[in-house]
């Protein structure tokens, strides 16, 4: 315990530098996958056929393709077009785009579970679609889709650290170069793992609170 | 004010709206009575283009209406609807409820609209209940709520779709009473109900529809009184003296 304790003064600042990026990651793609999520959502609930179409294909071609096939496609194919990204941009915008198809599924669920009635009424005092979707449908809907909206996080979270697999230093990174060259893996990635877990912790207290507070309507 | 020509109107294979052909006059209270299913509430959502319809014409003061079309905001803004379950906005206050339409639709400016959504919720007995969100109302003051919203608009004419039925029968009386001042007011109003003493005792006109056609029309009285047609006959007595 002793030793654990030692090794963690040590390493614990060079690791919060990889928290730092992990952070940066995860709340980055979870910006632009919140964007495109409802991009999508919006787009298939449209009504408008070549809209809906495109955005079931975009969706179901993201869910087929592995996180970190995306990143190294972003990462390394990419300069071959002319689109040269930092690893933190590709990784940022690989995870963001992932994730969005499970955003755009999630949002989509919460908007269709709005009853028909309200978008009667919204329509029967003259209000356009967009206008109908910005003060009366995503309204109620956030409360259904907040749930497993906090469950996206909490993996998004954790999946932050493919980030690894195209160089970004974050948290996974950082663990495993001071493994490789102090061989103290024991140590190292116990501290990561407890980091992780301090970090989803907040996380699913909120996912909690959003579960109770959606219960209550 | 509202003319309907030769409306039809039908989901998948059945035929709902077979020919309809009304018209209603500006101050003119109609009420639509007939069985379920026999097309009613059907007539009220084609009017204001919640629904589309197959062949024939609606026009409301002259203009076409046409859900596809963006005309159709011009209208929906004069002809309000009232809705059997309420479809009041959860998420806000009976007032925001009301000024809703007026300040995103109309863009009136945001105190006046304030103002008279007050004067509206006063006028329909809720004026204390303006801060409410509508999941704690009862359902009548719910619909009298909605009444307000579908007033806030300013409608040359409210469609009211059923506006009792979903409401425990105690609290139908206040909701009938706002629906008689409007109409004692001069406000144009088509009301599908099955209340037959409102239809007799405030409607001008009374119109009988079963099986997607007009079968009876005229003067309120004269219709629930003396309906010359056997099916007007045989449901109002089905109505009237249910056992």
């Amino acid at each position: 315990m002793q030793k654990f304790l030692n090794d963690a003064v040590e390493f614990v600042p060079i690791l919060l530098h990889g928290v730092w990026l992990t952070l940066v990651v995860t709340i980055g793609s979870l910006a632009l996958s919140t964007v495109l999520g409802l991009v999508w959502a919006l787009m298939r609930v449209s009504g408008i056929g070549v809209l809906s179409g495109l955005s079931a294909s975009v969706i179901n071609v993201i869910r087929g393709i592995p996180i970190i096939v995306l990143l190294f496609y972003l990462y390394f194919v990419m300069p071959d077009v002319g689109v040269t990204l930092t690893a933190l941009q590709a990784a940022i915008l690989g995870l963001g785009i992932a994730y969005s198809a499970y955003q755009a599924e999630n949002f989509r669920a919460g908007i269709e579970a709005i009853d028909k009635g309200q978008i009667e009424a919204a329509q029967a005092i003259g209000m356009s679609w967009w206008q109908t979707m910005r003060r009366v449908v995503l309204p109620q809907a956030v409360k259904i889709v907040l749930p497993p909206y906090g469950n996206v996080m909490i993996m998004m979270l954790k999946d932050s650290s493919q980030a690894s697999t195209i160089t970004v230093a974050e948290l996974a990174l950082q663990g495993k170069l001071i493994a490789s060259s102090t061989f103290k893996n024991a140590s190292v990635f116990t501290l990561v793992a407890l980091m992780y877990l301090t970090m989803s912790i907040p996380l699913i207290l909120l996912v909690r609170h959003f579960e109770k507070r959606a219960g209550r309507r | 004010m509202i003319e309907l020509t030769d409306v039809h109107k039908s989901f998948g294979k059945v035929e709902v709206l077979k020919g309809i052909s009304a018209s209603v006059e500006k101050g003119e209270v109609v009420c639509i009575i007939g069985p379920s299913g026999s097309g009613k509430s059907t007539i009220l959502r084609c009017v204001n283009g919640l629904e589309g319809y197959d062949r024939g014409d609606i026009r409301v003061e002259g203009a076409r209406v046409n859900r596809d079309s963006s005309s159709i905001v011009a209208i929906r803004t004069q002809v309000s609807m009232v809705f059997q379950r309420f479809n009041l906005f959860p998420h806000r206050t009976a007032l925001e409820n009301v000024i809703e339409g007026p300040i995103i639709v109309k863009k009136e400016p945001r105190d006046e609209a304030l103002a008279r959504g007050r004067a509206l919720l006063a006028q329909v007995g809720l004026a204390e209940k303006a801060d409410v969100h509508p999941p704690q109302l009862s359902g009548g003051q719910q619909q009298r709520v909605a009444i307000a919203r579908a007033l806030a608009m300013q409608p040359k004419a409210i469609l009211f779709d059923e506006p009792t039925s979903a409401l425990d029968p105690e609290l139908v009386g206040d909701v009938l009473s706002v629906m008689r001042r409007l109409a004692d007011d001069g406000m144009t109003m088509v009301v599908v109900t099955h209340e037959m003493g409102f239809a007799r005792d405030v409607a001008d006109r009374v119109l009988f529809i079963d099986g997607g056609v007009i079968v009876e029309q005229g003067a309120a009285k004269s219709v629930l009184n003396q309906p010359q047609h056997a099916r007007t006959q045989d449901f109002l007595r089905r109505v009237l003296h249910p056992l």
